[in-house]
């Protein structure tokens, strides 16, 4: 009981997982198009999408920080704790980096950001191009890192589940697929 | 008679500008702007063009006679993408291979008072023309003036946006267009 994550710590993960998924996806398909009004559409549906995660992550943060997560096994060497919680540390920073980034392109760009077309989000930044395509690089170059520390992540979830065999895994699972 | 009189009263007012009996021609390019404002998905985006010319003569003393022209290069449009810049310059939008320039010719000049006109005209994109009514203010300094203004015309009118962009749902209807022109006197 103890060593599983709460319900809502265990959707927020998995909500996350499933929203960054898609935005990864669309973000790369997206700046491949040629210029349409779908394009154009796409292209504020992953902004208002963006806003929508940085707004998650916050909520998940403080949740984090008033619900104390199961501890690391203690059969786990210091070093890979330490490693974890750095992963951890990293997938949060990214979490967070990653919309500012694409906000403050927008602004850099002179799109500004409009959260689902109704809520104006500030333009910290006035219109540069050389800024625009500054922090362009940024916001990809962030997703490309965020892509090997989930894969990171995934792959050290694997290997305590198949090799290891403790309970990282099954205690963000629900409850029911636990196995004992 | 009224009219007459309240244009003679018009021409007092205006006595103080024209006491230096200036008329401004010289079109500072460098120192003029044209901007353009619309709605991308109800986010306002703005975008302005690099290259126009104008000609312009503006008497303070009659105003009324004023005339300008007022061409813009479409290629120079600047929408803040690269990408935007070469698709708003092809067939669909502006056209700029068959259709190069925008221009505007001023017929007559009305004051509002104060230093505010309208100027009436007819506006020529993409080989179509409208008429459109054009409020315009000026303020002097030394041997400038500047006129500043803005209005609003509907991409429709000129088929600017054809084919899959010529719904209102992602890029809307109305384009708000501001200038400045300064032109110095001799």
């Amino acid at each position: 009981m103890k060593n599983h994550y709460t319900a809502t710590a265990k959707a927020l993960h998995w909500l996350m997982a499933l929203m960054l998924f898609a935005m990864l996806a669309l973000g790369f398909y997206m700046q491949g198009l040629p210029l349409s009004p779908e394009k154009l559409q796409l292209y504020s549906w992953h902004k208002w999408a963006g806003v929508t995660i940085f707004l998650l992550v916050l909520f998940r943060l403080a949740w984090r920080f008033t619900h104390r997560p199961p501890a690391l096994p203690a059969s786990m060497p210091k070093l890979m704790q330490l490693a974890a919680h750095a992963g951890h540390l990293a997938l949060y920073g990214l979490m967070l980096a990653i919309p500012l980034s694409g906000w403050l392109m927008s602004s850099a760009k002179g799109f500004q950001t409009v959260w689902f077309g109704v809520l104006p989000l500030p333009d910290l930044l006035t219109k540069d191009k050389a800024l625009g395509d500054l922090l362009q690089t940024v916001h990809v170059s962030l997703n490309l890192l965020l892509l090997v520390v989930v894969a990171g992540h995934v792959g050290a979830a694997l290997k305590h589940h198949f090799i290891d065999r403790d309970d990282i895994l099954t205690r963000m699972l629900p409850k029911r697929t636990q196995e004992n | 008679m009224k009219r007459i009189l309240s244009t003679l009263a018009l021409a007092v007012a205006l006595l103080p500008l024209s006491a230096q009996a200036i008329e401004y021609t010289q079109v500072q390019a460098a120192k003029s702007s044209v901007v353009f404002t619309y709605q991308q998905m109800g986010v306002a985006v703005d975008g302005h063009f690099r290259k126009f010319s104008s000609q312009l003569s503006f008497d303070p003393a009659k105003p009324t006679a004023a005339r300008v022209s007022f061409d813009v290069e479409l290629a120079s449009v600047d929408t803040g993408a690269p990408e935007g810049d070469s698709e708003v310059a092809g067939k669909p939008w502006f056209n700029t291979s068959a259709f190069p320039v925008a221009r505007f010719v001023s017929g007559g000049v009305k004051a509002l008072g104060g230093n505010r006109y309208e100027v009436a005209g007819k506006l020529t994109i993409k080989g179509r023309t409208q008429d459109v009514v054009v409020p315009a203010t000026v303020t002097t300094q030394g041997n400038t003036a500047i006129f500043d203004g803005a209005f609003t015309i509907r991409r429709a009118d000129f088929s600017i946006g054809e084919g899959s962009w010529a719904k209102f749902d992602i890029v809307a209807n109305d384009v708000r267009i501001k200038f400045r022109i300064a032109a110095t006197g001799k």
